[in-house]
Formats: C-alpha cells, structure tokens, sequence
C-alpha cells in the first residue's frame, strides 16, 4: 500500500518547494530513518529542519518522534501533508490546536500579531502536543467564576461529564435566595472534562458559550452543550474556590493581546489550575465573544461535489451517466485558502474517481480541509 | 456574552411595527370530538346542547358553525350540566358557577354525603341538591346560596312513611329528582331503596307516597304529569298512575323487565316521550354490550355502539299546550362519538353530524393540509364521499340537524381548505376544514390493494344492509351504529405519510410495511389490477438481515375501487421498513420515498424505479430490527449502558499497574457509577456518527434549481437523513418544460438521477426539512403552480440557494456551489431542538397586497419561532403546546397561510394560527329573549372575563360515579289506551 506524500518543503521565508512522493507502508521503520529520508529526497543533507504534519482536524503537529510519527501515518489516508521548516531560533513553529483553521479563518485579525509574535516562553520541544481545554476570560470574569473551554476535537477522549438540576444560592437585594441552577453531576473517568481538571463535581454552570442558563432547563443545557461539543465553553462557578485564577495586574501590557491566547494545559498532563495561573491571559471583551464565535463548524459542513455529475446537456439529451467531464473548483478552492506565511501547503488531486462511494473513504481525511473537494 | 447578536436587529420600531401586523397567535377553534366526555345537556328552547369533559371542558353546539368553549379552571371533570332553559345567561358565569357549585354544596353537605343528582328548577330559581345521605337541599339562583332551614331531610320523610315499610333501613341515597311537567314547584324524590315522593315545594309537604321495593335508577314523567315511570337496577321498569285522593301507592300500574326473564342489567336511565301515534313503554337488557333501546309500536331498536354510553336526551317539542312531546330526534352521547337517529324517518336512520367528527375512528398516524383546493378537485371528492354515504341506515343531505340554536354569523370561506389523516386501519379520511364546523368530505380505504387476513369480499357484509331481516331473526334486534372502529386489522397498513398534488389530483399514501400507493382521482367505478414494483434500498449492502415484518402481500386478483382515488400502482420498499417520508412531483410524474434504510426514486409514468440509495451507516444494525417500538428503545439502552460498562473497563486496564484485585474493583465501581446515574442526569457527548437509526430518511425535496452551473437549472431531488447528511440529485427528466405527460410525451426515454453533493452536517443533527429558495429568497412554487399560471414564477435568474433546517440549526447554502450564507444556530441559543418545520406566508392587515414569506419552527419545547428568509433572522417567538405534549407536538401541521393544527387528544384538533389576518374562529351568536342582554358572541374563552355574557348553569361533583356505571340501555315500549310513550333508558 502506498502513502502519497506531500511535501513542501521551506528554503527560505518566501520560497516554498512542494514534493509529493509515495511512500510504502511497511517499508517506513522510524523516525530518524524518515527524517533522513526526507533530506535526501530534498537534497538537504545536514539541514536542520523541523517536522511537522497536519493532522485530520486541521491542526499542526509536530514529528519528532518515533511515536508521532507512527501517529502521523496512521493518520495518512491516503495523503499526509508534511511541512518541513528549517530549524530558526528566531522563529519557532508554533504547534497548536486549530493553529491552521485561526490563520484560514483569518482570526489572526482578532488577535493581531499572535502568530507573528515571539511566543514568549517556549519550554522544551512538545513532544505531543495538541491543547485541549483553557481558562478564559480571566480578566472580565469574577474571582469566584471560570470559564472554561474545551476542544472536542483534538483528542478521542469522551467530553465525559454528566450535569443535574440543584439548588442554587444566589445573593440579592432582597437577601439570599434559593434560585434553581444545572450542576456538574459526574465526570467520567479518562474523560475530557477530567483530565483538564478545570471542571469538577458540584460545580455550577452558569452560561454555556456565552448563553446564559438561568430559566434553562436541564434538558435545554443538555441541548446546548451538545450542540457546541466540538468547542464547547462552559462559565461555571467552582464548587471548590480555592484554586481560584487571580489576574494578575502587573501582566498587563499596553498592548495586552501579545500574550498567547488562552492557558493550555496540555494533552494527557493535567494541568491543574494552580500551574494554569502563571500565565494568565488578557483578553478584551470582544475578543472573548469573537472566540466563543467562532464555532468551526460554520464551515465544517462537509460538502462533496461529484464529479461524475454531468455537465449541462442540451435538452432532451440522455446523460450517459457517468460524465467524463469534470469542473474544476481545485483552483478557486485553493485560492481561497489564505494560507501562513511561513508555510505553503500544496493541495494535490489524486486520480480520478467516478464513483461515489470512493468519496466517503476520503471524507475521512479531508474533514477539517476545506470549502469543497473535489475528487 | 454573544447575545449582542440579537440585541443588534429588532428594535426598529418600524420593522417592529410591521411584524404586529403580520404575526399574531391566536388559539382558533378546537375540531374533532372531545376527549373523555362525561356530561350532556340540551336546552330545548334555544336549541343548543353542551358537552362537559373529563378534564373539566365546556362546549356548546347550535346549528352548523355555532360553536362555544369554555375550560374550567380547575380542570376539574364536568359530572352534570343543566342549562337554566332560554336564558344565555347559561354560559353566564359558568366557570365561577362552577365552582361556587361545588363549594356551596361542599358547605351544604358534610363530607359523608355527596352530591347525587340535581334539579334545576324550570323556573330557573331554584337548584335543588340531592345527596348521598338521602337529604336534599335547595339554592337559590343565580346567586347559589343555600335557602336556610329549607333543606329536606330524611326524618321528614320518614315521618310521613308508613310503619310497614320503614322497617328500620335507610332510604338510601337519592337517585333521581324530577320536576311536575305541569304544576311548577311539585318534584318527585326517588330513592335508592324504592320509595318516590312526591313533594311539595310550597307547602314543604309530602303529596304523594310510592311504596316501591325495586331498588331504584331513574325516574321520568309522562308528559301530562298523570304518571311516570320508574327504572330498576333489575332491568326492569313500572308506570306508576298519580292518582289524587289516597296518599299513598304502593303498587305500579304496570311492571315488566323487557329483555327478562333471565337476570338483566340495570336501566340506569329512562326517557319516556309521547308522540301522536303509537303507544310504547322502553325497557332494558343484558350483555356486554353499550345499547339504548328505543320501542314505539311493534317498532324495537336496540342501537349497538361501540362505545360507552354517556348519556342522551331526545329533541321534542317544549309547548306547554302540545299534547305530545313529538320527539324528532334521539341525540346519544357516547364515549367516543355523538350519534344521532332521527325519529321522524321511518327505519330510524342516523344523522351524520356536523361537528364533533370522530376524527380517531381509527387512530390518526399522520396529517397533511392542503390549502387553496380548485373547485375541481373539491367536487369530484365531495361526489365521491356522497356517493360512500349513500348506505342504508344512513341519513344524508336532505332531512336538517335537528338542533339548530344560534345563528353563525361568519362570512363562507375564502378558500377550500382540506385535511387528510392517515389512520391505523390503512385509511385517509379528507376532512373539510374550510370553517370552524371540521365536516368529513371522502374516505379512502388503501387495504383492499392487499390481500389480508379479512378480505373485504370475503367479509360477510355489515348488517346494516338488512336491519328488518335482521330484527325477525335476532333478539334483541341490535343495530350496529356508530363509525368508531379502533381496531386495525393489520398493523402494516397504517398511513404513514402523504403527498397530494392539488392540481393533478394525483395522491401519494405510504405506509408502515414500506408500501408507497400512487393514486389517481376517478369518478367510477373500476376493476383493475394495480401495478406492483419493488425497490431494493438495500442494494449490495451485504450484512444486513431485516427482522420485521413482512410486506404486504399484494392483491392478484383485480378489485373494485369505488369512485374517488384508486390506486395506479404500487410500489414497496425492501426492506419493508416504515416509509418515513414521501414527495410527489406530478408533474413529473415521480415519487421519492425515503425509509429508515434509504431512499428510493420511482417514475410512474414508465412504472420503472429510476433511484435506490442506501443511507446506512456500517455501523447501524439497529434499523434492521423492524420497527421502531419501545422494546428496541429499551434494547438500545440497555446496551449502550454495557458498551459504557465495558468502555470503563477498557480504560482501567490503561491505569499503571492493573492488578487483578483492582480491575475488580475497578469494575466494581464502574457498575456502582451506573447505578448511581440518577433519572435527573444527562450526559453531555457530541453525536457520534454510529448512532443508530442514523440512516432514517427524514426528508424529500423535489426542486428545479441550479445544481450543476449557476447557469443551467434543471429537476433536483434533495434527501436529508437523521445523522445530518443531505443528499442532491441532479435528475434528467425527459420533456421537462414541454409537457411530459402529456400523450405526446410518451417514449420520451427514462429519468436518470445522478448523485450532485452531499453534504454531512457537521454538528450531525437530524435534517428535518430541506428547501430551495428562489433568486429573491422566496420558495419555490409547487409543482405545476408555476406552469398554470398560478403562482409567480420563480426568479431564475439570480443565483438560487437551499435552506437546510436541521435539528439544531438553520442554515441557507448557496448554490450551485454550497457555500454556508446564513446561519441560526437554534439549539446553541435556546436549548431546543426543532421538530417541525415549514415556510409560511403571512399578509399583513394593514396593506392588502404586502406578504411576506417566513419559516415557522416549532421546537421540542412546544414554542413557535417565526425566522425570516433567506436572512434567518428570529422574529416572533409564541408558546404554543406544553412541552410535555409530545404526541401534540409531534402531530403539529402548518398551512402555508401561517395557520397549523395538532392534536390536543386522540380525538381532537388545536387550530391556530401565527398570522394576523387569517384566522378561523367561530363568529355566532344566540338571540334571546331575555330583555337585559339579547345577544352574545362567541368568544374564545380561555379567560373568564371574555365569558361573562354568557352563561349556563352546570354543576356538579366529580365524585359522582353513577353515570359511568352505564354499560347498556334498551328502550321498549308498550301501549298504553290512546298515545304513545317512548321511554329510552341507559
């Protein structure tokens, strides 16, 4: 079996070279065998380059690894776009969850300079690294709130929690009240909403992206959680207020938004809150909203044209079926992509294929790709 | 946080402005029969009969049109109205009536003796109340306060018993009060032990003593008030004489047990009626059957319903002058339906009524509006249904309703309106719903295109064909009467979805065993066979078993179909799964049919299937178990919960170090987390793409738009399934334009279907509706409507899109390259899901000529959210159903004028309307003569204060079981020297 490759590989910061090669699967051993591979298919022996590779969701990730690399492949169906960069002091690659959507989506707009920035501290080389939840809103929220983010996407664990009715204590003017409120009831071992530790039992949700819950019942919060799963962000009140995030005033800069986004603790490290307060981030209002607005799936709607489609025939003409004709958004498709500077991604038409069938093998892999395929 | 969105638009008081003129809710009228009657009353003089429910619901019907409803606030069961006679003012206070009625005769009464019966005086003053504890009561009207010291008790009574007959027992409760017919102010008492006075009023004195011994039913006076009969729980009755003079009787003048001598069942109530000839006494009878007997001469009736029996009363004269009661008609209330027999035609036909149509004769499974019918479509179906009533034992057309209060003072409809329901039993029944009086217009029958287990040739046929050779066999002479049949014969041949084309008169009915029925309007008679094809959906899926029913076996032989719609051809899925949506496209002559397993095309022009897709997931071996039931929802329970058992395990066995003793425990204490998953917890997970039933078809969409090109439109089908794919077909239809279809189309060549897009929905979601919007963002028309003229065409010219309405979201794509345009993301918002969808139009009320076009949304929370197109921008939001109305919210059908219907029983329509100037309500009124207030209006009445103009006493206590001990009642009769009596008892 054979694994096409894509390969643009980075000369220089405006040049892009792009290699497509097939690979056969039970010929690949590990890692520093491939990465020697690459340097001899690209003539770049003794470059020191970084690896990365983007996954199913859209995200980059990073190859340096036996283990991811293995990941990378089986994620290869049938193509795997590899990025090669040379390795710059100056500007590391920031592997991150969405890192390729934001820049499509031109969200770098609503944080000016993120990517462009230096990234502050980098600790160390990921090793695996996809960010799966964070704290936001840090600054615009009371101390005993914390909003919450968690991303489905990067990972196959469950979301894993379960929430109930209860009682809630509220303080008004006229005194305390008992108001009805929707708890976290459960957290399911191994789950999403257990490994990030910013979410526990007893904890009060308060809005689900943005939406209020008060007057919702439970079965409308179950409703609206499900329907943001894939990016989901919950504002609760922590049964356990200690842990607490304070912001911390001397971190805010004029600018304010050249720190990184949000807190990621990272896949399968628990990133307990405590560790999570050291870099706090500050966002304005609007950039909130922008983020909890910009759900992927407005256009992770998968459409899948078929070629096998007909072009139009004159009336009362027969379609012999299966058209041998074909239209070719390829090209509109790629120009719509704005794609990063520093990085070039060929998109490659495998060979063509009538069938329709075909086309849900290689829904797979293109998921998170694009506007339309074309196959 | 993100709710600024909203905040943005709205507001402009323009625009706000505008929306009240377009948009209003408005609970209409209520069709169909209402659910759990319990209560009837007639007021002869204004010729207006109330009914009174279970759930504590008032109506009241006049002539055709002349409708009132009230609810009781407490939703209390209504056990007895009595109309205070020609005084509106019934309606009056009713609901607080009501109450006060209970509470003052809680007052009146200790809690040891309840309410038996009342009477409410023909003087309209005075109510009396007789208990459980034998004391009787008396109000003062309107007013309802107790007359101190006036109360009759038993010790009276008994003072004036003779020795003999006290002997130490109890009279028992009181069971029946009756006033003189002729001298106001004189009642009789019967009690339960057999002793009936006759009581004075005025002189607070016992008149007249009637020793009986049966235990005592009912009582009724003969006309001059020379005598009355009384029922017994033995089946029997006796005439007494009420002779001036001795004080007391104490034998009837005559007795007998009509259907004796073996033990019968009690005559729980008794009419006896006098008409000019004849002579005739009722009687009573056994058997488990619901019967009223009616008997006048050698003339025996005993009518046979199909459902209990609640009560009736006869229209007859009310001249005090009159000799004779002349009783035109007996009006029976049943459980499930009102059935009326005139008494004037010979043979005693039943009269079709004009409301409180049984619409669950058969239970409804689906529903369908057609709104604008032509006036051709209307009369060829109006002909056919005629001709089906034309049987004998039925009355129709000519002859009047015999109660016709009221006047109906709304204007005829600007539009022929049809309801189709599909039922159980394999029927389509189309229901006139042009005006507030829901009429039935033409049934359709679909089993005979099958062979089943009762053939309908084979049926020995219903003995009303014969009732006089009947009656010499069979004693009693039962009568079947009644159309309330809820037993289906086959569970297959329910009515699953329906598709008709208004212009074609071409229609569309599949069902539960995946038969899909194309049929065609005919105005004879025809024996053919019909054309059988069937559709594979499974294609070369292997793996799949399907272990539900079988398919209909179809008919080999040719049958008759009567006039009306008869079958063209039919077509039937494989597997024989639930057609879970239907779309006929007539001008092309094709039919799309979706199941849980696909979906299929089909040309019954060619007769040939031009398309069969399967939409199942791999994954999906639910769906091939049969159909949905409960048992399967339990089964899937059950194992997604051992999935998670195992899934638990699974990931304790990743921990460090997995010791055999803590796997245990581990699984241990995964079991303990199920049981401790409390009923209020809900799991928050993202749809997964193997959950099953993902492959169910849930809609069809036939349009001509732009699927290839932005420059060339042609046929499309769209398919949208349960786990958010969409599916569009780019289809070569032969002729399109140029009048396939006609002769001259023939040989054409086929229609093709090629696959254009698919498109998953990201969030997986079912899709409930998919939609093409023209170039003005307007939908398209139906078909033909373009061609004939009859609507705007479409604008082709600009680029055309598709609203995809899923569950959770709306969305409009471009097209013909699906690009997201806009976007409400329902679910996110609000916390509901959306269940029904449609596009409406609405006018406006205050320009003529200004509509505009909007989708209405009704959610799982029962709420109606009006969105405009193609901008998806919310408008109006309207309680509509109570959430927990389920099977309401799932019968729920819009009209494109922005009204809808859904059923708030089994029985019973809701109709209600979203636009501001279309509304169908009852607009009547009820002359009086009463000088103060001479007239009222209708009025919806869910408020008290809208009610207050009108009035009728009812009252009652809902401890009151004896009426619905009722199981069956004869009527007899028997000569008496020169006139006649009927007397009908329950």
């Amino acid at each position: 079996c054979f694994y096409v490759i894509r390969n643009p590989e980075r000369n220089s910061l405006f040049e892009a070279e792009y290699r497509r090669f097939a690979l056969k699967m039970s010929g690949t051993c590990g890692f520093q065998e491939f990465y020697r591979l690459l340097q001899t298919v690209h003539h770049i022996p003794g470059v020191e380059v970084l690896l990365g590779y983007a996954d199913i969701q859209g995200d980059l990730l990073p190859i340096n690894n036996d283990d991811n690399f293995y990941k990378a492949l089986s994620s290869a169906n049938p193509l795997l776009r590899i990025i090669i960069q040379k390795r710059d002091v100056d500007e590391p690659v920031v592997f991150a969850t969405n890192s390729l959507q934001r820049r499509k989506k031109g969200l770098a707009g609503l944080r000016p300079a993120q990517q462009k920035a230096k990234p502050g501290l980098m600790i160390g080389l990921p090793q695996d690294f996809r960010q799966i939840s964070s704290i936001i809103d840090v600054d615009i929220l009371p101390e005993t709130h914390r909003r919450v983010r968690l991303h489905k996407h990067g990972t196959h664990k469950p979301l894993g929690f379960y929430i109930r009715d209860g009682v809630s204590m509220r303080v008004t003017p006229q005194g305390v009240e008992k108001v009805p409120g929707v708890f976290i009831s459960r957290l399911v071992r191994g789950g999403l909403a257990e490994s990030t530790g910013l979410l526990g039992v007893n904890d009060e949700i308060l809005e689900v992206n943005g939406i209020d819950v008060a007057g919702k019942s439970l079965d409308q919060v179950t409703d609206m959680m499900v329907a943001n799963s894939h990016n989901l962000i919950v504002t609760v009140k922590p049964a356990n207020q200690r842990n607490n995030v304070v912001p911390r005033a001397s971190r805010v800069s004029a600018g304010g938004n050249s720190s990184s986004g949000s807190i990621g603790s990272a896949f399968s490290h628990d990133s307990a809150p405590s560790t999570a307060s050291q870099s706090v981030s500050h966002h304005s209002n609007s950039n909130s909203v922008a983020e909890g607005d910009s759900d992927e799936d407005g256009d992770g709607d998968l459409i899948i044209e078929t070629d096998s489609l007909p072009p139009y025939l004159p009336h009362r003409c027969v379609s012999n079926g299966n058209g041998s004709h074909r239209e070719s958004p390829l090209s509109s498709s790629l120009g719509q992509r704005p794609l990063p500077q520093s990085m070039s991604l060929s998109m490659t038409t495998p060979t063509h294929n009538g069938s329709p069938t075909k086309t849900s093998s290689s829904q797979e892999s293109m998921r998170e790709d694009g506007n339309i395929i074309t196959l | 946080m993100m709710k600024f969105r909203f905040r943005r638009q709205g507001n402009d008081p323009q625009r706000e402005k505008i929306k009240q003129e377009l948009f209003a809710f408005n609970k209409t009228v209520e069709h169909g029969f209402p659910h759990q009657p319990c209560a009837l009353a007639f007021d002869p003089q204004l010729q207006l009969m109330a009914v009174g429910t279970k759930s504590g619901a008032m109506k009241i019907y006049g002539s055709p049109g002349v409708e009132f409803t009230g609810l009781h606030r407490d939703a209390a069961a209504v056990a007895q109205i009595h109309f205070l006679q020609g005084q509106v003012r019934l309606l009056g206070h009713f609901l607080d009536i009501h109450v006060c009625v209970c509470y003052n005769v809680c007052d009146v009464v200790s809690s040891a003796s309840r309410v038996t019966v009342l009477l409410l005086l023909r003087s309209c003053d005075l109510l009396c109340v007789g208990t459980e504890g034998g004391g009787i009561h008396f109000l003062d009207l309107p007013r309802l306060s107790l007359r101190d010291n006036q109360s009759l008790l038993l010790d009276q009574v008994m003072q004036s018993v003779p020795e003999d007959y006290r002997c130490g027992k109890s009279l028992g409760p009181v069971e029946s009060l009756q006033e003189h017919p002729k001298q106001p102010g004189k009642i009789l008492i019967g009690y339960s032990r057999g002793l009936v006075v006759l009581w004075d009023l005025s002189t607070c004195n016992a008149e007249h003593m009637f020793l009986g011994k049966q235990q005592l039913e009912s009582l009724v006076w003969e006309r001059s008030g020379s005598s009355f009969v009384s029922s017994h729980s033995d089946g029997g009755y006796s005439v007494w004489a009420v002779a001036s003079g001795n004080t007391y009787t104490h034998q009837p003048v005559s007795s007998s047990i009509p259907y004796g001598p073996f033990p019968c069942k009690a005559i729980n109530k008794i009419l006896w009626r006098t008409i000019q000839s004849g002579g005739g006494m009722p009687r009573a009878s056994y058997g488990d059957r619901h019967c009223v007997t009616i008997q006048q001469d050698k003339q025996h009736v005993t009518l046979d319903f199909t459902s209990r029996v609640i009560d009736f009363f006869t229209v007859h004269t009310t001249d005090l002058e009159h000799d004779y009661d002349d009783p035109k008609a007996l009006v029976v209330l049943l459980e499930e339906e009102l059935v009326v027999i005139d008494l004037l035609t010979t043979g005693w036909p039943s009269v079709p009524p004009p409301y409180l149509a049984p619409l669950h004769s058969s239970a409804i499974t689906t529903s369908c509006h057609l709104d604008n019918v032509p006036a051709k479509l209307w009369d060829r179906l109006a002909a056919a249904g005629n001709s089906q009533g034309a049987q004998p034992g039925v009355r129709h057309a000519h002859g009047s309703w015999p109660i016709c209060g009221g006047k109906n003072l709304a204007p005829p409809p600007r539009q022929q309106e049809l309801l189709l329901t599909g039922h159980e039993d394999g029927t389509v029944r189309f229901w006139n719903v042009s005006a507030v009086a829901m009429t039935p217009l033409y049934k359709l029958s679909t089993a005979n295109v099958f062979h089943t287990d009762c053939d309908p040739n084979d049926d020995p046929l219903d003995p009303t064909n014969d009732p006089e050779a009947l009656q010499e066999e069979e004693w009693p002479p039962f009568r079947k009467v009644g159309c309330f049949d809820p037993y289906s014969d086959d569970p297959r041949l329910g009515i699953q979805k329906i598709s008709l084309c208004k212009y074609s008169c071409r229609l569309v009915v599949a069902g539960t065993a995946g038969q899909v029925i194309v049929l065609g309007l005919s105005d004879e008679w025809s024996d053919h066979t019909v054309d059988v094809s069937t559709v594979d959906l499974l294609q070369d899926r292997e793996g799949f078993t399907w272990k539900g029913h079988d398919r209909l076996e179809p008919r080999a032989s040719p049958a008759p179909f009567p006039p009306g719609f008869q079958p063209l051809v039919l077509v039937q899925a494989l597997p024989p799964a639930s057609v879970t949506s239907v779309m006929l496209h007539a001008e092309w002559n094709l039919v799309a049919f979706g199941t849980s397993h696909g979906f299929g095309l089909f040309d019954y022009h060619r007769r040939t299937a031009v398309l069969a897709r399967c939409t199942l997931h791999p994954n999906d071996s639910l769906a091939m178990e049969g159909p949905l039931s409960r048992v399967k929802s339990l089964k899937k329970s059950l194992r997604q919960s051992f999935r998670r058992i195992r899934k638990s395990r699974v990931s304790g066995k990743k921990r460090p170090i997995p010791t055999p003793t803590s796997k245990i425990q581990e699984a241990n204490a995964a079991l303990a987390d199920q049981e401790e998953v409390a009923p209020v917890q809900r799991r928050i997970e993202p749809r997964s793409a193997d959950d099953s039933l993902s492959g169910v078809v849930r809609c069809l969409c036939f349009a001509d738009t732009y699927l290839r090109d932005g420059t060339h439109h042609g046929p499309t089908l769209w398919a949208g399934t349960n786990s958010g794919s969409v599916y569009a077909y780019a289809l070569e239809v032969p002729g399109v334009g140029s009048g396939r279809g006609r002769p001259g189309g023939e040989g054409s060549g086929c229609v093709e279907a090629v696959l254009g897009k698919e498109i998953q929905l990201m969030h997986r979601a079912p899709v409930v509706s998919v939609c093409v919007l023209d170039g003005r963002g307007k939908p398209l028309p139906e078909p033909y409507q373009a061609s004939l003229d009859l609507a705007t065409a479409p604008d082709m010219t600009n680029p055309h899109s598709v609203l995809i309405a899923s569950e959770e979201q709306l969305k409009v794509f471009s097209l013909p390259k699906v690009g997201a345009k806009t976007k409400f993301k329902l679910t996110a918002h609000e916390g509901c899901r959306v269940r029904r969808v449609a596009m409406v139009t609405v006018c406006s009320t205050a320009q003529e000529d200004y509509s505009e076009t909007s989708l209405v949304c009704l959610t799982n929370l029962g709420d109606l959210h009006l969105f405009n197109v193609p901008a998806l921008r919310p408008q109006v939001r309207y309680d509509c159903i109570r959430k927990e109305d389920i099977s309401g919210i799932a019968s729920c059908v819009f009209t494109r004028n922005g009204q809808g219907f859904y059923l708030i029983s089994p029985s019973e329509y809701q109709r209600f309307s979203l636009s501001a100037k279309v509304i169908t309500e009852p607009l009547c009124t009820v002359e009086l003569e009463r000088p103060l207030e001479t007239h009222i209006r209708s009025l919806h009445t869910n408020t008290s204060g809208d009610t207050h103009q009108q009035g009728v006493i009812m009252s009652g206590s809902p401890e009151k079981e004896r009426m619905r001990e009722l199981e069956r009642a004869h009527l007899n009769s028997h000569r008496t020297p020169n006139r006649t009596g009927e007397v009908l008892q329950i």
